[in-house]
Formats: C-alpha cells, sequence, structure tokens
C-alpha cells in the first residue's frame, strides 16, 4: 500500500485562550491580533523541510492541500508549495499528492491543469492530482461562489481539465460557467493519458457517484478517527459492489491522525498538549459556516437531514472533556509507541479497506523537532510493516506508474 | 376558494405551484427567501385582491430541478413575464417582500410595461457601502432571528426555522434559502441601481422599522431611486413584517393599490 504524509500547515503559536475569545479559525479570526507574518514565513519553512524530511526518510507522497481564511491551513495556493516540493524531491520515489486545487474557485479551471502539469514536468511524473469541490468555507464564504451552482461549476471544471490535458486538437469550450475560444495547453502532464486522480469526500452520495462515474480514486479527508471513517467507507464500499466494480483498495484514500514516540507514556506527554491544541482550536468552526447542505443538490441534502449522525455530533460535544486515552481509544489520533501505532493502523487499513493511506504527521501545535521526531519514528518504525499489504492481490491503478516501477526495481535489486 | 395551480413553463423545465385565492384586481406575491407559504398576510391580502402566489423556481412541490433551468437574473425575469402570461395577466399590480422585492423591482424596471403598480416590501437588491448587509446564511440562526424579527420569540419564527426534528420543513426551508441564493449571492447587488429609474409603476416602499438585516436606510435609498414612490414604516416589525404584523401591511397594501 501507499502511505503519504498530509500538511496542513497551520498557525503553531494560536494564544491559549483562542478558542474562549474567538468566533472562528477560518472565514473571520482576526489578523491583526493574531497573526506575525514573520512566525508564518518561518512555518512555511519548517512544512517544506518536514515533508521533504518524510519524503528521505521513505514516505511515498507528501501532500498539501488548499483552503483560505484560515488559520489552521495556510496554503491558498497548494501549487506554490508543490512546485518547491516537486523540486526538492527530485531523485527519489515520492509522490507529491497535490489534495489539492479546489476546483469551483480556480478561474478559469484549466489554471489547475497548467500548474499540475507543471508540477508533474517538475517531477519527473510523479503527481497525484486531487480535484477536491472545496468546502462550504472556503468557496461560498471566502470566494463567494453561489452554494446551488458550487457541484455544478465543479463538475464542468473537472470535465474541462480532463479534456485540456489530453485533447489532441485545439478545441473551444462551451460551458455553462466556463467559456474559452482556444484551449490548448503547453506545459501537458508527463503521464499519460493523464495523472492519476484523486477526489476529496466526506459522505456525500453525488461525489461516490461522480468518482465511481470517472473511476477516480475517492478520499474521505476526515479529522474524526477511522470508526467514523469505516462508517462512511462502508457505504462506499456497499455503493462500488453495486455498480458492478471491483474492490481494489486502492480506490479508497483516508486520512488518519497519527503520532509516535518511543512509548505510549512518552507519546501522551509529547503530543497530547498538540491534540487538544488541534481540536479545541484548528477546528473552531461554528455549524453555520460548516452547513454542509447549502451546497448540496436536493437528493444529497434529503439523505444529510434525513441520516444525521447523532452518534458522531454527541462524541463530538464531549472533545472538550477527554484525556489522551480517549483520542486513541476513539482512533481519533492512533498514538503511542512504534508497536501500539502498527498494531492499531493496521487494524485499520485493514478495516477500512484502504490503499492509500495519508498521514498527519503535524498535528497543531506541535514543534519542528517534534514533527521530525514523530516522522522519523513513523517512517522507520511503523512504514516498513505497510509496504506489501494488499500488494498481492491488487494493482494501485491510482499512483503514478513511474514510482510503481521504481518501487518493483529496488524491491528486486535488493 | 384557494387553488393551486400547478404550471409547466420555461420549455417544460419549471413547474412552479401557483396559490391562486381571493377577488378582486390581481396582485401577484413574490416571496421571500424562506420559500412559499401561505400566512396570514396573504389571506387578508385576498379580502381585496386576487392574489396569485408562485413558488419560485425550485422551491415548489414538484419542482426541485427547476432552478437548474435558469443561469441569471435576466433569465429570472423573462422567465416570470412567461409566467404572468401563462396566467393570463398582462401588467398586474405585484407585492415582493424581500428576496421577492428585489425581483419585483426587476421586473418593474426591466418591462415597466408589464407591473401596473409595485409594492416593495424590506427588498433586496441595492447596496450601500456604509450599510452593508450582512450574508444572512452565514449567521447562526439564533443571531439571524434577531435581525429579521422585532420579537425573536414571535411565534412565525417557527415558520423560517423548523423545528430540527421536522425534517420535511427543515428540507424545503434550506432549499427554499439555496433557490433564492443562486440570485443574491454574494451580496444582494446584481445591478438594479442600473436600472432602478426606468420603474414607472406607482411604487409604495414598506420597510420594518426594526429591520436588522437591511435598516430602513435601505428604504429611503429604494425612495431616493424610484420617481414618485412612497414610504411606510411598519412599527413594531423588523425584516419579516409581513409575518410579524400581517393586517398593518396589508391594509397599507390595499390602501395603496386602491388610490
Amino acid at each position: 500500500m501507499k502511505i503519504s504524509m498530509f500538511h496542513l500547515m497551520p498557525y503553531r503559536d494560536l494564544p491559549d485562550d483562542f478558542e474562549k475569545r474567538y468566533h472562528s479559525i477560518w472565514v473571520d479570526p482576526p489578523y491583526w491580533e493574531i497573526a506575525d507574518p514573520r512566525k508564518i514565513g518561518q512555518y512555511y519553512n519548517w512544512t517544506f523541510d518536514e515533508l521533504i524530511h518524510a519524503a528521505r526518510a521513505g514516505i511515498d507522497g507528501i501532500c498539501v492541500n488548499e483552503h483560505h481564511q484560515n488559520a489552521y491551513g495556510m496554503m491558498p495556493n497548494p501549487d506554490v508549495m508543490g512546485s518547491v516540493l516537486a523540486r526538492e524531491t527530485n531523485g527519489l520515489d515520492t509522490a507529491i499528492v497535490q489534495m489539492g486545487c479546489t476546483l469551483p474557485t480556480t478561474n478559469p479551471p484549466i489554471r489547475v491543469a497548467e500548474e499540475y502539469a507543471m508540477i508533474d514536468c517538475i517531477s519527473g511524473g510523479r503527481l497525484v492530482a486531487g480535484m477536491p469541490l472545496g468546502t462550504p468555507q472556503d468557496v461560498n464564504l471566502c470566494y463567494g461562489i453561489p452554494p446551488v451552482e458550487h457541484r455544478e461549476r465543479y463538475h464542468e471544471a473537472h470535465d474541462l481539465i480532463m479534456k485540456a490535458w489530453q485533447a489532441r486538437e485545439t478545441f473551444a469550450w462551451n460551458g455553462r460557467y466556463f467559456k474559452l475560444p482556444m484551449v490548448n495547453l503547453w506545459p501537458r502532464p508527463i503521464q499519460q493519458p493523464h495523472p492519476p486522480v484523486w477526489i476529496p469526500g466526506s459522505t456525500s452520495l453525488s461525489t461516490w457517484e461522480f468518482t465511481a462515474k470517472h473511476d477516480h480514486c475517492y478520499c474521505n479527508l476526515s479529522f474524526f478517527g477511522n470508526q467514523f471513517g469505516k462508517q462512511v467507507l462502508d457505504g462506499f464500499w456497499e455503493y462500488v459492489a453495486k455498480q458492478g466494480l471491483d474492490a481494489n483498495p486502492y480506490r479508497v484514500g483516508f486520512l488518519q491522525l497519527v503520532a509516535v514516540s518511543e512509548n505510549d507514556a512518552q507519546a501522551e506527554r509529547d503530543y497530547y498538549k498538540h491534540i487538544r491544541y488541534f481540536y479545541d482550536k484548528c477546528l473552531l468552526v461554528p455549524d453555520e459556516f460548516i452547513s454542509s447542505s447549502g451546497n448540496q443538490d436536493h437528493r444529497s441534502l434529503v439523505n444529510s437531514v434525513k441520516n444525521l449522525n447523532p452518534r458522531l455530533g454527541r462524541i463530538i460535544g464531549q472533545i472538550k472533556n477527554w484525556k489522551f486515552a480517549d483520542f486513541v481509544k476513539n482512533q481519533f489520533v492512533i498514538a503511542g509507541g512504534p508497536a501500539t501505532v502498527r498494531d492499531q493502523l493496521m487494524e485499520a487499513v485493514k478495516n477500512l479497506r484502504v490503499g492509500n493511506l495519508m498521514v498527519l504527521l503535524h498535528i497543531g501545535s506541535m514543534t519542528h523537532e517534534e514533527t521530525l521526531k514523530n516522522i522519523d519514528l513513523f517512517c522507520g518504525e511503523v512504514l516498513p510493516h505497510f509496504r506489501d499489504v494488499w500488494d498481492d492481490e491488487w494493482e494501485n491503478r491510482w499512483w503514478p506508474k513511474g514510482l510503481l516501477a521504481r518501487r518493483q526495481d529496488a524491491a528486486a535489486g535488493a | 376558494m384557494a387553488e393551486d395551480r400547478k404550471l409547466t413553463l420555461w420549455n417544460g423545465q419549471i413547474k412552479p405551484t401557483v396559490r391562486i385565492a381571493g377577488r378582486g384586481e390581481p396582485v401577484v406575491f413574490l416571496h421571500s427567501a424562506f420559500g412559499p407559504m401561505w400566512d396570514h398576510f396573504l389571506a387578508a391580502l385576498a379580502r381585496n385582491h386576487t392574489v396569485y402566489a408562485p413558488s419560485h423556481p425550485g422551491t415548489g412541490p414538484d419542482d426541485v430541478d427547476g432552478i437548474r433551468a435558469l443561469e441569471d437574473l435576466w433569465d429570472l425575469v423573462l422567465y416570470y413575464y412567461e409566467l404572468f402570461d401563462a396566467l393570463g395577466l398582462k401588467s398586474p399590480a405585484v407585492v415582493g417582500h424581500s428576496f421577492g422585492g428585489m425581483i419585483a423591482a426587476e421586473l418593474a424596471a426591466s418591462d415597466p410595461a408589464r407591473v401596473g403598480k409595485l409594492a416593495l416590501i424590506d427588498a433586496y437588491g441595492l447596496w450601500r457601502d456604509d450599510t452593508p448587509v450582512p450574508l444572512a446564511s452565514a449567521l447562526a440562526p439564533k443571531v439571524l432571528a434577531k435581525c429579521i424579527f422585532h420579537d425573536p420569540g414571535d411565534p412565525a419564527t417557527k415558520l423560517t426555522f423548523p423545528d430540527h426534528h421536522d425534517h420535511d420543513a427543515v428540507i424545503r426551508v434550506t432549499w427554499s434559502i439555496n433557490c433564492a441564493n443562486k440570485f443574491i449571492w454574494p451580496l444582494p447587488d446584481k445591478g438594479l441601481k442600473k436600472r432602478i429609474h426606468r420603474i414607472s409603476a406607482p411604487t409604495l416602499i414598506i420597510w420594518g422599522r426594526h429591520d436588522g438585516l437591511m435598516p430602513p436606510v435601505y428604504a429611503e435609498e429604494f425612495h431616493g431611486k424610484i420617481a414618485g414612490s412612497q414610504v411606510a414604516i411598519v412599527d413594531d416589525a423588523s425584516h419579516m413584517c409581513p409575518l410579524e404584523r400581517p393586517d398593518t401591511v396589508a391594509a397599507l397594501v390595499t390602501d395603496f393599490f386602491k388610490s
């Protein structure tokens, strides 16, 4: 299987009473009261160093994403990050996983096709092309797209990008939202017919259908751990079976918070404060900003209103009282010594049937040194035990082909 | 007797339901973002008029996809002229509340011959930099309730903020808001200020004195841009004044249309 390190690039020094004083970490957190641009510059450089360190330590891929007006995710353009990562990891077998550019707000969307092509060329064909719908906060509130148009714009942008990469002739695009007279991209990706496409989703039926129809990889990017992830992915696998598609575990990606230390007790000492920071401060977003119904189509709206997950709501309400052990017990974070993390992560991977795992190894306020330690222990003590999972039976059709071949060569040579 | 007339318009793609009730000169009522509701205000209006209350595209019971048939405000304006034609209304009086007020103003400005008389109630459509209109969908329901009801304990709040156990009502209201938001997101300024001078219908501007979403300064803004218009401020009422003071608002409209 493939395991990639995800980074959110959060503000690491929010005030201790942030969640008591402020309304939200997203959309309207007061910049001038809180932010220090010199610190932010330091965070960017640490973020690069941490992801590149993970690549050198043997991680399979490195992931960045896009958010706006967000103090826990300060990468308004993930391709600015991705191009640096592509360049700095040349010579390594690391995928550059852009998770990714928000399609409905990049205008015209061929900008995404162009920037991804640049990254694929710079990296020698190592790009994974994430194509997120984007959150209501980013797309509707920060970038002003009407919620009811959000998904339509997304579908059109996706179709345009796929065609722009592959068309043999210059073409005109007369879409509902985008109109371009002569599309003929320079550059285009090295990977043919196109780089692997990963689609982040939460629980929306429409995203399942879309992903299956286009044979892309469906990624559940959750901060609530694999137990809740299982409810989502069980639904997805059921849907896949109904469509008559194979149960290839590489169809699915999943994000899990992971924190490794020398042993379980040390993990609590090292990381509990950062986990608290993440759930208390980084996830401080009011319901009316999240309100997913706004950008759902009518069918998904009905589905989400009628099938609200009361258990998740109850559990989230209890987080403020959680101790370290509760985060681990509920699997929001897989944390402990290497053996604990190995066992629990293996169980989760098998349980979810996930082939393309993403791990969040920098959590909230984690320092640079602590992050490097987490990366080293994860890549040294955990990752090697996962290399061969699923590969006896399944091929990862959603990974850069050149990297699969090289990994096999290395194994053959060893 | 009230009649719910189902129409099929816009080349078969939009299927509004029009509640028709009362007797007298025709009045078309365009509802707010919260969706169609036959309330005390319309019942009061129907005592002196034949009221036609259509569902906005997408908000009728059999019409959830209707919203997808329209791309922009220009489509919406043409759609409403088509609806007038289907109802045999040449130049009816039009009353619009909130989002519906913006549409009413656009109809009267685009083709002044299609709107005989006009009443705008706490209408969207204009923008003042010194009094920015908050994005209602980004407000917590409790905060929004305080903005749009003078008395947040008003029983009418149940119509706009249904109990979360009432799934059907939650879905209906949420979808109605989505369908309205298509035309007022992210700001309710879609260029009416460039066209509003064309309005020739006699116009009454009705405003809740305590409108916390668009304060009465917006009534003045409309008044200043529509020649010969009159303003009536409703006491003890906010943005939802037709729900809060239905008899008062219905009497204002009826008296104005009679004169």
